[in-house]
């Protein structure tokens, strides 16, 4: 009696098992059929990721995006091992024509500059670009050297070296921050450069690795100055500093001040969507805003994976924002939405048939 | 003769031969795996850098200059950062370590070296990352609140304890890299005391030495060669420890005299810079770094295998 019940339980622990493993495989490749992958730039990889979650909640399609580098993105979508790419730093129009590629924004972020001195709150200290840039070179060694006094003249200042704070890794973020220097500063532009890495000429700098690293070391070293995504100045409660735009007035980040410069930028006639949108005119814009970018191949070999792509990107532009801005990026204004598709209409094929709409 | 043969089981001798032929070709496979890849791994380092090698010839070894914007790279900023912090380490973990087995060994309480000994190797299995987390976050600031201001006051006139104290830099680098190797150099120098035979340790108290002679003048010399195995062994760990490093070293292209000041070693370089280079001569001159640390590394136990043998050699008492 025993035996044939301990038989019978077999069975149906065999039959549970057999049923458990179809109804995964099913499972399984239902989602094969519409998975996308993506990869590059870690910046707005929180927001990514929370897009793609949602959207596989509401779509059932799922969307893999691996946060591994601007750099590492790139090299992928040319390699057509992902369905899109992520780059915090434009391509080139003949880079992109060289590889078949589109590229749009999908968020725009803001870099900002965060000192760490005593008695000094978020807010409070004004700085120039140009003045920044003699910062960054060494040429201002001190928190009390005139320069800083003159342009801040309520604060007390102390007698303290100043310790630059950059980030060791190749960043987008620092390609944004070497290029609002190199605006500011023909001397910065001529002696340091533009790049996702340069070589920092002022000799007390340390290099901290992420954002993440760069918001610690200010925090630890007294006198420190560094610069950092909006979204950590502001989660590790820094202080920011505030910055003089190229309408004269001292402008502090926000959500509203990096949106007028995306706002205020000249779209329209830049092809392939390369504009900086560092030091852009209008009254309220944030000098260091940048936007991130997606690349696509024009020919798609998959006609319903392109579908899909586009199908997620133009859920994130219609219904992403919310999202966006509780994670404190800024979603792109409908007036370069309605730009970006009509670019996707244009150049994303297929056999020879437009994907999109 | 013949009546003392084995009786005769040919079939059964037949298939256990085979199997030993069998097994002798599947572990010689196995042993070639090593050199293989050692020798692929080798390879591709070299073929991989031999573009920076060829712009930047013998010159990529000593050039302080590291600059992505220009395209212009040298290792000497790298080097000097990986050679000074291993040295800071290994000065403060070779005494400290042979202190802490010789304690274990000769004068703790039998229950007290139990315990302190697990400790040590529970130390060991604590990944790196840990040791940059907390090096980055309490020690660090330790460093700079406490001792870097007290150094600067009192030794403050050499070089190496100048410049403002920012706590990350090399010397906390070098610190944290001791930390990690100690427990390395520490268990197998415990092994090596305790390979000392009683009669030997107990003869040399008898005749009325110190223990701090019993373990200068007999202990370390008798388990020499071992000794040196294990700070060896320390020391290749601590010329490719990465993470950690990356965390507290400052990562800043300059070599300065001074201890207090950032650094990078050829490990924290690559880690930083590797995901985000795309231009060829970047990407090129990252992988010659790394040839330079294959061979640093290379080298390093190619010295001690020659110094073992010669010491096994002269001392005839070693183990």
């Amino acid at each position: 009696m025993d035996q044939g019940d301990s038989q019978h339980m077999k069975k149906l622990i065999w039959l549970a098992m057999i049923t458990v493993v179809t109804l995964a495989l099913a499972a399984g490749a239902q989602a094969q059929s519409l998975t996308l992958n993506g990869a590059g730039a870690s910046f707005p990889y929180p927001l990514y990721s929370q897009w793609a979650h949602k959207y596989h909640e509401l779509t059932g399609a799922k969307i893999n995006y691996q946060s591994i580098g601007s750099g590492g993105g790139i090299a992928q979508i040319k390699a057509k091992t992902v369905d899109f790419g992520a780059s915090d730093e434009p391509l080139k129009v003949e880079d992109l024509d060289q590889a078949g590629l589109v590229q749009f924004p999908m968020v725009v972020g803001g870099v900002v500059p965060v000192v760490n001195v005593a008695g000094i709150a978020a807010g409070q200290i004004k700085f120039t670009g140009d003045l920044l840039a003699q910062i960054f070179m060494g040429k201002i060694a001190k928190w009390n050297d005139p320069a800083i006094k003159n342009l801040n003249p309520g604060l007390n200042l102390p007698d303290l070296n100043i310790t630059i704070v950059h980030r060791a890794d190749g960043s987008g973020t620092t390609w944004l921050f070497t290029h609002y220097l190199g605006l500011s500063s023909p001397e910065w532009q001529a002696k340091v450069g533009v790049g996702k890495s340069v070589k920092w000429p002022a000799p007390n700098s340390v290099g901290g690795k992420g954002n993440e690293g760069v918001a610690s070391y200010v925090k630890k070293v007294a006198g420190a100055v560094g610069y950092v995504e909006y979204a950590y100045a502001l989660q590790n409660q820094m202080s920011f500093a505030v910055l003089k735009n190229r309408a004269g007035n001292f402008v502090t980040p926000s959500i509203e001040s990096f949106q007028a410069a995306c706002a205020n930028a000249d779209w329209q006639n830049a092809p392939g969507y390369y504009i900086v949108l560092n030091d852009q005119p209008g009254d309220q814009s944030w000098p260091i805003t940048g936007a991130t970018y997606i690349l696509v191949h024009k020919q798609q070999a998959d006609a319903a994976k392109a579908k899909g792509v586009m199908k997620f990107f133009d859920w994130c532009y219609k219904h992403g924002a919310e999202m966006a801005q509780k994670l404190d990026y800024v979603p792109l204004p409908a007036k370069v939405v309605e730009l970006v598709q009509a670019t996707w209409a244009k150049e994303i094929k297929a056999d020879g048939q437009p994907v999109w709409p | 003769m013949a009546d003392l043969a084995l009786p005769e089981t040919p079939a059964k001798t037949q298939t256990w031969r085979q199997g030993d032929v069998i097994f002798r070709w599947l572990s010689r496979g196995c042993a070639f795996v090593v050199p293989a890849l050692i020798g692929g791994i080798f390879l591709a380092l070299l073929i991989y850098s031999l573009p920076a090698i060829k712009k930047f010839g013998v010159g990529f070894l000593v050039s302080p200059e590291w600059n992505p914007v220009t395209q212009e790279f040298g290792a000497a900023s790298s080097i000097f950062g990986t050679v000074v912090s291993t040295l800071i380490a290994m000065l403060l973990a070779v005494p400290l370590s042979l202190a802490i087995a010789f304690f274990l060994v000769e004068l703790a309480p039998p229950a007290v070296s139990r315990v302190v000994g697990t400790l040590i190797e529970l130390l060991a299995a604590i990944p790196s990352i840990i040791f940059g987390m907390w090096g980055l976050f309490v020690f660090a600031p330790f460093l700079q609140a406490h001792v870097q201001p007290w150094l600067a006051s009192t030794l403050g006139f050499l070089p190496l304890f100048q410049g403002p104290p920012m706590g990350i830099g090399i010397m906390s680098a070098g610190i944290i890299l001791a930390f990690m190797i100690l427990p390395f150099i520490c268990a197998i120098a415990r092994d090596v005391f305790l390979l000392v035979p009683r009669t030997i340790r107990e003869s040399a108290f008898g005749m009325g030495a110190t223990t701090w002679e019993v373990m200068y003048k007999v202990m370390i010399p008798y388990g020499l060669v071992g000794l040196i195995g294990a700070v060896f062994l320390g020391l290749g760990r601590a010329l490719g420890e990465t993470m950690a490093i990356t965390f507290v070293i400052g990562n800043s292209h300059r070599i300065s005299a001074s201890l207090f000041a950032a650094g990078n070693s050829i490990a924290s370089t690559l880690a930083n810079e590797f995901a985000e280079a795309t231009e060829p001569m970047y990407v090129s001159s990252l992988i010659a770094l790394g040839l330079v640390l294959f061979l640093i590394t290379y080298l390093v136990q190619i010295l001690a295998q020659v110094l073992l043998r010669r010491l096994y050699r002269s001392w005839s008492a070693g183990l």
